[in-house]
């Protein structure tokens, strides 16, 4: 069992570097699949135009697609754990629109949330009302007799309270910053830079290790609280420092790139049906179901209208609905 | 020597304190303890008290044991799971909850003989959520039996199990608790179960101690009358067990708000 599951991670490693090549090579000057690899392995070897396309254009936002998509299906398929819910994301629970929030008041006032650089201050406005947000669903779900689409329906008033707060934001806001905001409510790869990629891999690659420290407690938590706690776990504590990561996770590329909805929903998912949920599976599966889906979706992004990308926000709302509603609907009758 | 004694125990259930003033005499390694009670006389909560989940008064004393209180392993009641786990996981984890990250082949052994000895090695690679109730409680306990337990506290263990499996299942808890020297308190609402397999028996009834010692010494009909509210006879069978032997019940049960 144990080997099939590690040929099925293999082969979710290899359909990401398969798309991430295909991303590389789309876009306004078409490139072979092997001049791509080619301007990867020797970049010397290739013409100056290619070299500066794949290196300096493309690399960032397509490496962005991997980073952001493996760091929101993480902090999706942890929410799940957590809050034993199948619908939980932090796109549908309003993690990611209060974060939206948190650095639109930055980016149309320069509010800051803590005294901090300026350059810090959208992932850090943003990393604070995420994890107020995540807080508040933390102890509403604590509360006797709520169900998991009760919380659903919180974040569904907590996704409109958001929206409603960026609407009065956009209203007051010069229109220059109302077309920034704008823009990156739709969420958006093209802004990413080496140095945006950077931290948020940083962020990543931060929070993971702590993931695998607790992944057999966490993979202990689906046995229910009870089982756990008999097992020596610390449920409330485990819950706690699991939402902290997550908002980080959900934090980060939404500040960079905007909202990008659904995959921290899909990712887990696919990766949930192909090795269960043994977190030691479960994790790498999750993170690279994400990666996955949202390099593929920005290769669809360039090709829907040749000439144009997509805002990459809507290419995932648009896969990720359907996907929602059949998990609202088949929820009664079958397990998860 | 494992040990394990009572000191006048209580627990709080939020703020509410739902057992007060246990006491009991120790219980040493190679005993199977039962512990019995009408529903709701707070045996869970006994044992989620025991096991240092709940808080409350009074000293749980423990002595003798290797490894501290990881090894004491409560078995909570059966819990329905949509965890897309198997059998075979489910029982790995709850053996790495307190050692290394790494899986070993001692593990994987383990976890192997676990379920060999509890006859459910067919379904080892079976999903949780597709269980029945009895195979669910045999994973459960498995589970259990996997953390290498020096104290076992089990909660209704056989509740969901046919006749055979429960004697499969007590006999096998009960030899182990010889070979390997345990300690294992088991609530049980089987008292022919329990004359048959306990050594001794702690009773429970309303949040407190009806009396605690050997099994032929407490279990007695006047006990049953005064806790169950059954009238029953105590008699010797043919083997020469102790068989309880139910004539009749009155109405309201002792301590019970119902009219």
């Amino acid at each position: 069992m144990a080997r099939r599951k590690r040929l099925l991670l293999a082969l979710l490693a290899f359909a990401l570097l398969c798309s991430l090549l295909l991303d590389l090579a789309l876009g306004s000057v078409r490139l072979g699949p092997w001049e791509v690899v080619q301007a990867l392995l020797t970049p010397d070897s290739v013409p100056p135009q290619a070299h500066v396309v794949v290196w300096d254009i493309r690399l960032p936002v397509a490496l962005m697609a991997v980073v952001v998509g493996a760091a929101l299906s993480l902090a999706g398929a942890q929410m799940q754990t957590i809050l034993n819910n199948p619908l939980a994301s932090p796109f549908t629970l309003g993690i990611s629109a209060a974060a939206s929030f948190g650095a639109a008041l930055g980016l149309a006032f320069g509010l800051r949330l803590l005294p901090v650089a300026a350059e810090y201050m959208l992932p850090l406005n943003a990393f604070l009302m995420a994890m107020l947000t995540a807080l508040i669903i933390h102890a509403l779900s604590l509360k006797r007799g709520v169900t998991a689409e009760t919380i659903v329906l919180l974040g569904i008033a907590l996704v409109f309270t958001f929206n409603a707060l960026l609407a009065l934001v956009q209203y007051f806001a010069t229109e220059q910053a109302v077309a920034a905001v704008v823009f990156w409510t739709m969420g958006s790869l093209t802004k990413a830079t080496w140095g945006k990629l950077g931290i948020t891999t940083a962020v990543l690659a931060a929070t993971l290790p702590l993931f695998l420290r607790r992944s057999w407690a966490l993979t202990a938590l689906r046995l229910g609280d009870d089982k756990a706690a008999s097992f020596g776990v610390d449920v409330r504590r485990l819950r706690l420092h699991t939402l902290v990561l997550v908002s980080l996770l959900a934090a980060f590329p939404v500040a960079f790139v905007g909202t990008i909805g659904f995959i921290g929903l899909v990712g887990p998912h696919i990766a949930r049906m192909l090795v269960g949920e043994d977190q030691r599976f479960f994790l790498p599966a999750s993170m690279l179901a994400g990666a996955v889906i949202l390099s593929l979706s920005s290769v669809v992004s360039k090709i829907l209208i040749p000439g144009t990308i997509f805002p990459i926000g809507v290419v995932t709302s648009l896969i990720g609905i359907p996907f929602f509603i059949s998990l609202i609907l088949g929820s009664r009758r079958r397990s998860w | 020597m494992v040990t394990l004694r009572l000191e006048d125990v209580g627990a709080y259930h939020g703020r509410r304190l739902a057992l007060s003033g246990i006491s009991t005499p120790a219980f040493t390694d190679g005993d199977v303890v039962a512990v019995i009670g009408p529903n709701a006389a707070g045996k869970s909560t006994l044992f989620k008290r025991m096991a240092g989940l709940l808080g409350g008064p009074g000293d749980v004393v423990v002595t003798g044991t290797r490894r501290g209180a990881s090894g004491i392993c409560y078995m909570p009641q059966d819990s329905a799971t949509s965890a897309a786990l198997s059998v075979y996981e489910s029982v790995l984890l709850a053996r790495k909850q307190n050692a290394s990250w790494i899986v070993q082949d001692a593990d994987l052994a383990a976890v192997d003989e676990v379920l060999g000895s509890l006859g459910i090695a067919d379904i080892a690679f079976r999903s949780l959520g597709e269980l029945s109730g009895g195979q669910r409680q045999l994973a459960s306990l498995a589970q259990t039996l996997a953390r290498d337990p020096e104290i076992l506290l089990m909660d209704e263990p056989t509740s969901a199990l046919d006749l055979h499996r429960q004697m499969q299942v007590l006999t096998l808890v009960r030899d182990l608790v010889r070979q390997r020297r345990l300690l294992a308190f088991i609530a049980l609402h089987d008292l022919n179960q329990v004359l048959r397999f306990a050594d001794k028996v702690l009773v429970l009834s309303g949040g407190t101690s009806r009396g605690s010692g050997s099994c032929k010494d407490v279990i007695t009909v006047d006990l049953l009358r005064e806790v169950y509210n059954i009238d029953a006879r105590i008699e010797r069978c043919s083997q020469g067990n102790g068989q309880v032997i139910i004539d009749g019940y009155r109405t309201p049960l002792p301590g019970s708000t119902e009219p």
